[in-house]
Order: C-alpha cells, then sequence, then structure tokens
C-alpha cells in the first residue's frame, strides 16, 4: 500500500525542483565533457586519444590500477575476516584508522609520500644514495593510489560479513574444513556480490584520482601523467579537445561502473527477495 | 542494547572483568586465520597509512609548538581554513535540504525517468574529481551554458567562493541521498495512515512524524557530505580562482605550501587537516551509532 | 574471475613494457610554464639531429610547470638531466643543494640564456579600459591578471618591472614602488600558479583586462585565438629576462648522459635552435639569426635585474622570500 502522498501541485513541483538540482549539477557536466570533447569532429577527437602521451597516460592509469585495485582486495578481505570473525579489545579504533585515508584531503595522501621518499624527507638522502628513485616515479603514484583507495573494499565487507555472523563458518569448521576452504566455500560465496561492488568502487578511484597523485607525480609527459593529470596539462595548454577527450574517457568509466553498480544492485534485490 | 552488531561498534565485552583478564585482548574462536589475516592487517595498514601519517606528524613535531602556532596562524591559512571548513558547510546544508527532495521524490514517488535519475544521483561518485572540476568550471565560466545566463543576472559562479561551493556541493550529493533513501523506503506507512486518521494535515505529519524519523540518517547524510568536502582538491582548484584570502582552499595551500618549498607551513597545515579529518571519523561513529539506537527506539 | 584478473595484469604490462625498448637513450628537460611548444619541436629537431649524428635514437621527456615550482621538484629528486627555467635564481637554488655546479652560469654563452624576453601587456581588442602603460594598471576599473611569483617565474618578473617602472617616476623611492606594487595586487582577481594558467583565464576565461605575460607567451595567445581577440600593448619600460639553461651534474654523471645533455644545450645556440625560438617569440642572441626577425620584436627600454637590483639572490631575498616585500603586500 502507498503512504498518503501529496497534492498534485506539490508533487509536481518538487519532481522540478528535483530535476533541475541533479541536471545543472550532474548531467549537464557529463554532457558538456562529451560535447567539448567532439567539438572538432571525431577525428580531431581520436587524434588526441591516440596522440603518445595520452597514451602513455592510459597506459599508466591501467597499471596503477592493476597494482593498486588488488592489492587492496587482499587487504580488505583480510581486514573483514579478522575484524568480523574475531572479538578483540580496540577493534573500533582499528576500524577508524583503516577509515582514516577516506575522510583525509587526497592532497595529504601525496604529502606524507613525499616528506618520506623526498630528497629532502625521511629516506629521501638515503634512497638517493642507493641510487633508488621512488618519487616522481610510477612507484609513487601507485603508493599514493593505494593509499585513497585503501578502505574502499573493506568499508563495503564490513557491514555485509558483520551482518551474516559466525555461525556457518563455525559448523564448518566444526565438519573439519580447513581455513582457506571455509573462505571458498562458506564465505565467499556470501560476499562475492559486495566485493565485486567494492572492487568497483576501488577501481573508479584509482584510476580518477587527482589530488594524491598530482603532488607526487613530477608531471613527465608520457612517463608519469596519469588520465587525470594529462587532463589538466592538455586544459592548461588551450588543447581543450585533447583535454575533454581523454576526460571523455573517464567519464564513460564512470557511466559504466555506474551501469555495473546497477546490475548488481538488481542481482541483490532479486536474491533478497527469494529468502524469505 | 541488543543492536545488531555494527562493524563500527566495539563487540559487547562481558562486563566482569575477571572474564576480561581470561581472554586477554582477543575472545578465543574455533575459526582459523586469525593471526594471518590480522597480521598482514596491520602490516599493510601500518605500511600504507600509519607510517607516512606518522613520518608527517612527526616532521611537525620537529617543529615546535611555537612555529606550528605561527605557521597555521597567518592569514592566509586561517582564510583558506575558513574557507574550506566554512564552504564545505554551506555546501552540505544546501546538500541536505536538496538531497533530502531528491531523496523523497525518488521513493515516494513514480514518474517516467526516475530510475535514471536514482543512477544519477551516484555519479560524483564515480567521476573523477578533475573531470568534474573542468566540466564544472566550463559550464559555469562566463561564457559557458550556464554561466552565461547567470552572468546576465549579475551573478558569477567560476573563480569565485561561490564556485568553490558548487563544486563542493557536486561531491556531497550522493552522501546525503543515499543515507536518506533506504530510510525512508522503510519507513511504515502505517503512521502516517495513523496520522491522516488523528485528523493531522499532510504538513503536520512531515514535520511531526516523517522529518523525525529521518533526522539521524538526514544528520548522518550531512556529516558525510561535510567530512568528504572538507578536504576536497580536484574539483575545487579549477573553478576556485585561488586568490590567497578569497578562493584559495587549504588543501590547495598545501600545495602552493610545498610547492614554494615551505615544507614546515605544508605539514603544519597537513597535520591540522588530519586532526579535523580524524575528529570528524569519531564523530560521525557516534552519529551511526545514535541513529540506530534512535531508529530501534 | 582470477583467471580474468591475471590476463588483464599480463596485458597491461605488456603495454607498459612494450615502448621501453624503442629509445636508445632519453633524457629529461624540466623546464618552466610557457616553453611547452618551443620545446615540444626543438625536442624533435634536436632528437633528429643526434640520430644523424651518433645513430641512437634520443627521446627527449618534458615537464613543465610554474618555474619556482619545477625546481623544487627537481631539489626534491625529480631526475632531470637539463633544467630550463624562467630565472638564474632557481637554478642556484638547485645549485646551492649541490645537485649542480655553482658557476653554472658562466658554462655557457650570454649567463646561460640561450635566449632573452621581456614582459609586456595583453588587452582586449581595441583596449577598450585604454592601458597604456604601468601605471594604468593600478586605476580602480582594471582588472590584472598575473601568476603568483611566489611558484612561477614569470610572475617575479612582472612583479619586478612594475617594480622598476615605479622607481623611475619622479620622488620613485622603496616605498612608493611598495605602495605601487600592492595597489597593482589589489586590482588581481585570480593569482595562477603557473604562466600558462593565467594566460587561461584571461584568454579563455575571460577574466580580467590586462594580462602580464611574457611577451613569448602575448605572441601566442594572439595568434592561437586570432587577431581580432588581442592587442599587445607594450610599456614604456619593462625589463630585461632572462631564461637561463643548466645541466643538472649529478644527474648526468649517474646516467650517463653529459654528452647528449651538453649537446642539447649547445644547440639552442645554433643558428637552427636561435630561428626555432624566434619563430616562437624568444629573442635570438645570435646576430645573423636576430637581424632577421628584427621586424618580429618591437623595441623599448629594458632595464635588467643585476643594475636594477643586485642580481637574482638579492631581488628574491628581498622581495620573494618567507615575509618577504610580496609577503607584505598581500597580507
Amino acid at each position: 500500500m502507498m503512504p498518503p502522498t501529496e497534492p498534485r501541485w506539490v508533487r509536481y513541483t518538487l519532481i522540478t525542483v528535483a530535476m533541475l538540482f541533479l541536471t545543472g549539477l550532474v548531467v549537464l557536466p557529463l554532457l558538456l565533457v562529451f560535447a567539448e570533447a567532439l567539438r572538432q569532429g571525431l577525428s580531431a577527437y581520436f587524434t588526441a586519444l591516440t596522440d603518445p602521451d595520452a597514451w602513455a597516460a592510459i597506459k599508466l592509469t591501467l597499471l596503477t590500477a592493476a597494482v593498486a585495485v588488488p592489492l587492496n582486495l587482499i587487504f580488505g578481505v583480510s581486514a573483514a575476516w579478522a575484524i568480523t570473525k574475531f572479538d578483540f579489545k580496540g577493534k573500533s579504533l582499528l576500524i577508524t584508522l583503516i577509515d582514516l585515508p577516506f575522510s583525509v584531503s587526497p592532497v595529504i595522501g601525496g604529502l606524507i609520500f613525499v616528506l618520506l621518499f623526498g630528497l629532502q624527507g625521511w629516506f629521501g638522502p638515503w634512497l638517493r644514495a642507493n641510487d633508488i628513485q621512488i618519487l616522481f616515479t610510477p612507484i609513487a603514484i601507485i603508493l599514493a593510489t593505494i593509499f585513497v583507495t585503501f578502505p574502499f573494499v573493506a568499508r563495503e565487507l564490513l557491514p555485509l560479513m558483520q551482518e551474516q555472523g559466525r555461525q556457518e563458518e563455525e559448523a564448518a569448521r566444526v565438519l573439519g574444513a580447513s581455513g582457506w576452504q571455509i573462505f571458498r566455500r562458506v564465505t565467499l560465496p556470501n560476499i562475492r556480490w559486495g566485493l565485486l561492488y567494492g572492487v568497483l568502487l576501488c577501481n573508479a578511484r584509482a584510476m580518477g584520482e587527482f589530488g594524491a597523485v598530482s603532488v607526487v607525480s613530477g608531471h613527465i609527459r608520457g612517463e608519469t601523467n596519469t588520465m587525470p593529470l594529462h587532463v589538466e596539462i592538455m586544459y592548461n595548454e588551450y588543447a581543450f579537445t585533447g583535454a575533454f577527450a581523454v576526460a571523455s574517457l573517464l567519464a564513460l568509466l564512470a557511466l559504466v561502473t555506474l551501469v555495473a553498480k546497477s546490475l548488481l544492485d538488481a542481482v541483490l534485490e532479486r536474491r533478497e527477495q527469494r529468502v524469505p | 542494547m541488543t543492536s545488531l552488531p555494527s562493524p563500527l561498534d566495539s563487540p559487547t565485552l562481558p562486563p566482569s572483568p575477571t572474564y576480561l583478564r581470561r581472554w586477554g585482548w582477543k575472545r578465543p574462536s574455533v575459526l582459523p586465520g586469525f593471526g594471518l589475516t590480522m597480521g598482514f592487517t596491520l602490516f599493510w595498514l601500518s605500511l600504507i597509512v600509519l607510517i607516512p601519517l606518522g613520518g608527517m606528524i612527526l616532521k611537525t613535531a620537529t617543529l615546535g609548538w611555537d612555529a606550528f602556532f605561527n605557521a597555521i596562524s597567518t592569514p592566509r591559512v586561517l582564510a583558506a581554513l575558513r574557507l574550506s571548513i566554512g564552504g564545505a558547510l554551506i555546501a552540505a546544508i544546501i546538500n541536505a535540504v536538496f538531497g533530502s527532495i531528491i531523496a523523497w521524490v525518488l521513493v515516494r514517488y513514480r514518474f517516467p525517468g526516475r530510475r535514471l535519475a536514482d543512477a544519477l544521483v551516484d555519479i560524483p561518485f564515480a567521476l573523477p574529481t578533475a573531470v568534474a572540476g573542468i566540466a564544472l568550471t566550463t559550464l559555469f565560466a562566463q561564457n559557458g551554458w550556464l554561466g552565461a545566463p547567470l552572468d546576465k543576472l549579475g551573478i558569477q559562479v567560476a573563480y569565485t567562493p561561490l564556485g568553490v561551493i558548487v563544486a563542493l556541493i557536486f561531491v556531497g550529493l550522493p552522501f546525503v541521498v543515499r543515507t536518506v533513501q533506504p530510510v525512508l523506503a522503510d519507513l511504515d506507512p502505517e503512521i502516517e495512515e495513523a496520522a491522516l486518521c488523528l485528523r493531522a494535515s499532510r504538513w503536520q505529519t512531515i514535520r511531526r512524524v516523517i522529518l523525525p524519523s529521518l533526522f539521524p540518517a538526514l544528520v548522518t547524510g550531512t556529516a558525510l557530505a561535510f567530512a568528504r568536502a572538507v578536504g576536497e582538491y580536484g574539483s575545487v582548484i579549477f573553478i576556485a580562482g585561488n586568490l590567497p584570502m578569497v578562493s584559495e582552499i587549504a588543501p590547495l595551500l598545501i600545495v602552493i605550501k610545498l610547492e614554494e618549498f615551505s615544507y614546515a607551513e605544508a605539514t603544519a597545515i597537513g597535520t591540522v587537516m588530519l586532526s579535523f579529518a580524524f575528529l570528524m571519523l569519531l564523530a560521525l561513529n557516534g552519529l551511526q551509532r545514535w541513529s540506530r539506537r534512535y531508529e530501534e527506539a | 574471475m582470477i583467471f580474468f584478473r591475471r590476463t588483464l595484469l599480463a596485458g597491461v604490462l605488456a603495454l607498459v613494457a612494450a615502448p621501453g625498448f624503442a629509445a636508445d637513450v632519453t633524457m629529461l628537460n624540466v623546464s618552466y610554464d610557457p616553453t611547452r611548444e618551443l620545446f615540444s619541436e626543438a625536442n624533435k629537431v634536436f632528437a633528429a639531429q643526434w640520430k644523424a649524428k651518433t645513430g641512437n635514437t634520443l627521446r627527449v621527456r618534458a615537464s613543465h610547470g610554474g618555474s619556482g615550482k619545477q625546481a623544487r621538484s627537481v631539489i626534491d629528486g625529480l631526475a632531470a638531466d637539463v633544467v630550463t627555467l624562467a630565472l638564474a635564481y632557481d637554478i642556484d637554488e638547485i645549485a646551492d643543494n649541490k645537485l649542480l655546479r655553482a658557476d653554472w652560469q658562466q658554462q655557457l654563452p650570454d649567463n646561460a640564456a640561450p635566449f632573452y624576453s621581456t614582459i609586456v601587456f595583453l588587452v582586449r581588442k581595441n583596449n577598450p579600459k585604454s592601458v597604456q602603460d604601468w601605471n594604468d594598471l593600478v586605476r580602480a576599473d582594471v582588472k590584472v591578471i598575473t601568476p603568483n611569483p611566489k611558484t612561477s617565474g614569470g610572475a617575479r618578473w612582472n612583479y619586478l618591472a612594475a617594480w622598476a617602472y615605479a622607481l623611475k617616476q619622479p620622488g620613485g623611492t622603496d616605498a612608493t614602488a611598495k605602495d605601487f606594487v600592492r595597489a597593482l595586487f589589489k586590482n588581481v582577481p585570480v593569482l595562477d600558479g603557473g604562466a600558462r594558467a593565467s594566460t587561461i583565464t584571461f584568454v579563455q576565461r575571460n577574466i580580467g583586462d590586462v594580462l602580464l605575460a611574457w611577451e613569448s607567451e602575448a605572441f601566442l595567445a594572439q595568434n592561437e585565438l586570432g587577431k581580432d581577440k588581442f592587442d599587445i600593448v607594450i610599456p614604456s619600460l619593462s625589463i630585461l629576462a632572462e631564461p637561463p639553461v643548466a645541466i643538472v651534474d649529478s644527474v648526468v654523471d649517474k646516467r650517463g648522459t653529459r654528452a647528449v645533455a651538453e649537446a642539447y644545450l649547445k644547440f639552442l645556440y645554433t643558428p637552427e635552435g636561435q630561428a626555432l625560438g624566434a619563430k616562437h617569440y624568444y629573442r635570438p642572441r645570435l646576430a645573423e639569426v636576430a637581424d632577421k626577425v628584427a621586424d618580429k620584436f618591437p623595441k623599448l627600454t629594458l632595464v635588467t635585474i643585476d643594475a636594477q637590483f643586485g642580481g637574482w639572490r638579492n631581488a628574491q631575498k628581498t622581495h620573494f622570500s618567507d615575509g618577504g616585500t610580496f609577503d607584505e603586500i598581500i597580507k
């Protein structure tokens, strides 16, 4: 039964206000990215995308995500297992610390690695003496990305695994299953959609991170520019088509992420309905 | 308290201190893997988060109190902190209003395009901040799609503090909608029916019945939007104009200080922002616990 | 899913590794903001020459940004083989950190600056605010665009040129100059990090009435966006801006790239390098090239940093260090 509702004019006003707000703030910027990217025509668009520097940026972004996401995936699963399957003191503090990168400014995510690995930082002189370069290389970019995407998988899994409790795992244990078997056969099937969801968000953020990466990158063309940094550089060079062309790829990534998320939501909803 | 355990709660510990002493810091369990997963979690957490952040705090500590205080009390730093925090607060309040309207419309009304609109709410989560930054800037610039008509009305958005707020509204929007939406969907229609039977007007029902039950979720969502906006960088720097004392946000000032080689000031501002983020997180944890208890009451 | 991940990872690694073998030699030129176009062309020409001469494939990588910021990145460990920055002090600072020799400015002719330039005004078409000289910039109705002197080299030249103008006025003292520059910065609505960002603000975003810019940047803006949109105004006096170049000894010695780095910088002094500079609106040093393009560059009185401000170290200390004149002005 639908609850009582408002007069027609109130409904229409509210819908209009909500949709205008969404249009102005979300839809128009999204449309604008594609409009600007295609303003000089398709061939200019593809020229911009096949530019060697743009291509190098795309590859670096893929590499960054390919390293950062699996590492945070392993971390997220392991942290969620330790936190939800066991009781120990200081759990609350541990969770807050895991959450910290989420609420701290991304710029700080870059700053801390400059302070560690910069020539003026804690380990800088030692690294230089041993001929190891970290700051202004892809390694620093990957580290900064891992930092900002740190809590993403864990945050998705924690409430999910908490809700599912421990009985199934404990039963499996009593029946003689090993730890790995329990995880593979009992836990994983329960959390796989939530896990995928976390990976999705983690990946979107890893590919799109700007602030932290910008601080540690050094902005060497074709070498340490990720896609968002390339967008900024092109934007600062009057090369608006180039900037928005690469931006349109990132916007596409966002759209794909959202579609996948909607599909996941639908799957989850159906599963919930099946369980009485 | 017999609530659903939440990851944000510490486990309900048995009251007896002798029992506490018996299982030390960890309650025994038949499940395997604690040592491995806890070990890896702490190792990775230390490596990526704690040691680097500790390095920053240590660097700040070497400054000494006076130098630290001098670094963060210059008018420029104070103005930047004021803009970051004040702008985030204004943006969060605007999001609270419009976010609730959007959540209300999405849950309560059926209209063409509702599902699409629902999906679009998440765009600010998924769209990289730099892309959002250049798109909003182009949109609101004097010759932009929205900037041009606004300019005719004498309103300048891009390159003013107003632009900062627009960007912060953008990044915070999904937090309010996504926190309020599920609570709204779970509201029992019978309560509203009852209010109607008691001859409450619709407005009275909303004010006295619906809003109070949404309140904790609304506060939590607003706080999340606020926390996210305080540290925002990518989407703001393009649209802000970055004028010292006027439209320069704190994270940008960190970057500028770094570029000026004033490590001390950069770390000092960084430490202030880190402490603020930590306090926000603690407040949020408290808020979420409160709102769960509220829901069950 | 694990299989998928593995293939993806392998694919990505292959993608990234592939182009690494194409180039025999690479070098990194860390440069300031408005030289993007100049070096993107010069790097290709030089790489072709190098290939013809040595048979080695050379890839010159470039990084651009505000000059001060770039210097600090190098000090922080950015492995630049050569630096080509907006002003000598920024390279001095790298030298102070022992990354290159202290007498770097004696290693190449003309104070190690292969080109020179100056600061001019870019105004909107037909100069609607009728800006003719520096004193028009402090008028209440004029909005001035300049980058931040703390991070941008061009902005420091802007600032010092304005200062020098105020000093040369009748009754001009350091105190009147300071007031003049303070009044000028009161008229600045946007303070970007680098010269290029300021140009964007003025040209693309339509903010401000005057852009204080490198002469090269002003010409570029005028030509990239059509002659009908902007005019260049030459003030009665400006400053001789020498953007210098240097080899970063600590890096080339470690990487074994000294020969190519030296050749690269010397190339900028050759007729071909000088012509490339002139093409991108940098004033050439070599007489034979300068004569050919003389009509391109207007003549004006240029004060020098050494005569007017006692060299860059002094100017930096007085004006741009923490608590210096600039800090007092923007308070």
